[in-house]
């Protein structure tokens, strides 16, 4: 059997509705857990002291910012390659997700910025590439949204997710040659996982578990709704035509 | 006559934003004949002209029209207001890579107006100025989307004739029309039977359907 | 492929502001912007790089959402794709008409307009310059977001949407060359950036906005 196979609407429909349960519970399980053992099971930091907690929501919530950007990427690209509508769906499902998750992870910077330098908004390089990241979001919500048919929507915004994806790479470099920033990399990335201590990093790995899930459940859900509405817009079609 | 149809269908269905409207469509059009198709409106007369024309894509079904070999003519003229009408043909002289334009003035009647900008035609002369672009082509096949609409009866002898014309030099003629060409010759391929049935009856599926698969 | 630029160049021309109005509109924005940061000529020359550069940003802008409606209303667009120049090759010709007819005169006038802002002796060569190299991308890229929105009744606003974040990278290279310019600093880094983006938007795009058209006209 190949994996395609889960691609088929009527596949997917059964196999969502079989995992939703699953996915929803545990996300509840590691979104709570990792979130009361980060707030309140986990010593203050010498330095910044209780602000720095703000991480378990800060840091998932990015890293999903731009992950959920990924995963439309690759789904766009199997929809304008293999044609399979669910993928195009999930991409449109995943969009709302990512937008919020990106402007999570603005607004808890800002939160996290105002005691730690002083000011609620500073052009550094991070957060001036998620604002970057947020239009792309938007524009491409935007652009679904304005076109009727719904292939001729998949396929635009597909072409869209694209050309979207360089051009935000390349803003990234653009804005770090831009200005250097003050951002704290090291303690907050994952790649220096070594820097962050063990106690901020565990309950930190489960909170992103839960920030996944959530993400999972989510456009489960949403394009659980999208397969749907597409359903219902051919009846009212044929209705119309008939 | 060893030479292969100019243009020939088979099993062909097209859609119509996501729905299937004809299917199970077969004709050949050889060089030297002309096919009119006829059918109640909304049928999908301009959406099966547009395949043909390689502007969309077959929903199923096999079609031998080289894109290449296809001059199409849609209910727009596709002409510039500003432009006169000697300038609006050369220009599609140029992308076609022909030459004269005289002869294609003279066919549909328009040396005396060749100075004119477009925007100063009347309905029936920008009509018959986007008929004329059909001559400039140098395409063997011409896919013809109503192309009578606001041509008076003058002008409608003139079109049959080009139509006549093109013909006998070798060419094919597809066209989409409710009124009567005089083209005598000319097969007539009714739509109503190859409308589209709903999937639950066996029809084909539109890429709407598939939501249902 | 000339013979569609000519046509495209013609109808510019004829329709009237198809040359004017991108360099009316550059040069309201450069006379507004004293009004609203005050007069004071050292403000002026600090900001004047940016500010000439978001001008000649917004005034391609302006025309973008006409690359391609009225071939889509009158017909054209359907004859084109259906022509033998192949759609890539449109397109290009499109943006190229419209870098013609909007970021040339840009380029030409922008010194003038450098003028008016105080802007410093060496800022002007590499003004000049940097608009050269950045305003084809401006104009490609604004082709595909005109390819994307071209079935849309009212396009406009989501068009900017679309086209403003995918201008950030040619805008901050653009800008920051210069600013090193002025200032006397390096600015080969810049300067390959800009003409790296310029290149290889000018070179690919125009598939990602063929593929649009196609499926728009489709």
């Amino acid at each position: 059997m190949s994996i395609w196979e889960y691609a088929n609407p009527k596949k997917f429909m059964q196999t969502s509705a079989w995992a939703l349960p699953w996915v929803a519970g545990l996300t509840l399980v590691t979104l709570i857990g990792g979130l009361v053992w980060g707030f309140f099971f986990t010593p203050d930091d010498y330095k910044q002291g209780s602000t720095v907690k703000i991480i378990y929501i800060h840091v998932p919530a990015a890293m999903m910012a731009i992950n959920v950007w990924a995963m439309m990427l690759v789904t766009s690209l199997i929809w304008l390659i293999r044609r399979h509508h669910v993928s195009a769906l999930a991409a449109k499902a995943a969009a709302p997700v990512g937008m919020v998750m990106t402007l999570i992870a603005l607004i808890t910077g800002a939160i996290w910025g105002q005691p730690m330098w002083g000011t609620w908004w500073e052009w550094d390089p991070r957060l001036t590439s998620f604002l970057i990241l947020f239009l792309f979001y938007l524009g491409y919500i935007a652009l679904w949204g304005a076109i009727d048919n719904p292939d001729t929507a998949a396929d635009l915004t597909g072409v869209l997710c694209l050309v979207g994806s360089v051009f935000a790479i390349l803003s990234r470099y653009a804005v770090n040659f831009w200005n250097q920033g003050l951002h704290q990399g090291a303690s907050l990335s994952l790649d220096k996982e070594e820097n962050v201590a063990d106690v901020f990093w565990y309950p930190l790995v489960v909170s992103i578990t839960g920030f996944v899930l959530l993400f999972l459940a989510l456009v489960l859900i949403r394009t659980r709704t999208e397969i749907r509405a597409r359903r219902l817009q051919a009846l009212e079609t044929r209705e119309r035509m008939a | 006559m060893s030479e292969p149809p100019l243009v020939s269908v088979a099993g062909l269905a097209v859609a119509r934003g996501g729905l299937a409207v004809l299917e199970g469509i077969d004709f050949v059009v050889s060089r030297g004949a002309a096919l009119i198709l006829r059918g109640p409106n909304g049928i999908g007369k301009t959406t099966l002209l547009r395949t043909l024309a390689g502007l969309q894509p077959p929903l199923a079904g096999t079609l031998s029209a080289l894109p290449e070999a296809v001059a199409y003519a849609a209910h727009a003229d596709g002409l510039k207001a500003t432009l006169s009408v000697t300038e609006n043909l050369r220009f599609w002289a140029a992308v076609y890579g022909t030459g004269s334009i005289d002869p294609a003035l003279n066919a549909m009647n328009l040396s005396a107006l060749r100075d004119r900008p477009a925007h100063s035609l009347s309905a029936g002369q920008k009509r018959r100025l986007g008929l004329a672009r059909l001559l400039v082509t140098g395409r063997p096949v011409w896919v013809l989307d109503e192309p009578t609409v606001s041509l008076d009866a003058a002008s409608v002898a003139l079109f049959a004739t080009a139509v006549r014309a093109h013909l006998a030099g070798g060419g094919a003629a597809l066209i989409a029309t409710h009124i009567d060409l005089g083209l005598h010759e000319a097969r007539v391929l009714d739509l109503t039977p190859f409308r589209a049935r709903p999937p639950e009856a066996g029809g084909i599926r539109g890429s709407f359907d598939e939501a249902f698969a | 492929m000339i013979a569609l630029l000519a046509r495209d160049l013609a109808l510019a021309v004829r329709a009237g502001g198809g040359f004017g109005l991108g360099l009316a509109f550059f040069l309201i924005v450069v006379t507004l912007v004293p009004f609203g940061v005050g007069p004071e000529g050292g403000v002026l020359a600090r900001i004047a790089p940016g500010i000439l550069w978001l001008g000649a940003l917004l005034a391609c802008l302006l025309s973008l959402d006409r690359i391609f409606a009225l071939d889509y209303e009158d017909g054209s667009l359907d004859l084109l794709a259906t022509a033998p120049i192949p759609l890539e090759g449109v397109v290009t010709i499109k943006a190229a008409a419209h870098w013609i007819t909007t970021g040339l005169p840009l380029v030409a006038a922008a010194p003038v307009f450098g003028i008016l802002l105080h802007l410093e002796g060496a800022g002007f060569f590499w003004l000049t310059a940097s608009l050269a190299l950045g305003t084809p991308a401006l104009s490609v890229l604004g082709t595909f977001g005109a390819a994307l929105t071209v079935g849309l009744k009212r396009g406009g606003l989501l068009l900017s949407l679309l086209v403003l974040p995918l201008y950030v990278p040619t805008l901050i290279f653009g800008a920051e060359l210069v600013r090193r310019g002025v200032a006397g600093m390096e600015t080969t880094t810049p300067l390959l950036m800009l003409a790296g983006i310029t290149a290889a938007t000018v070179a690919l795009v125009p598939f990602a906005s063929a593929a649009a058209i196609r499926v728009n006209l489709r």
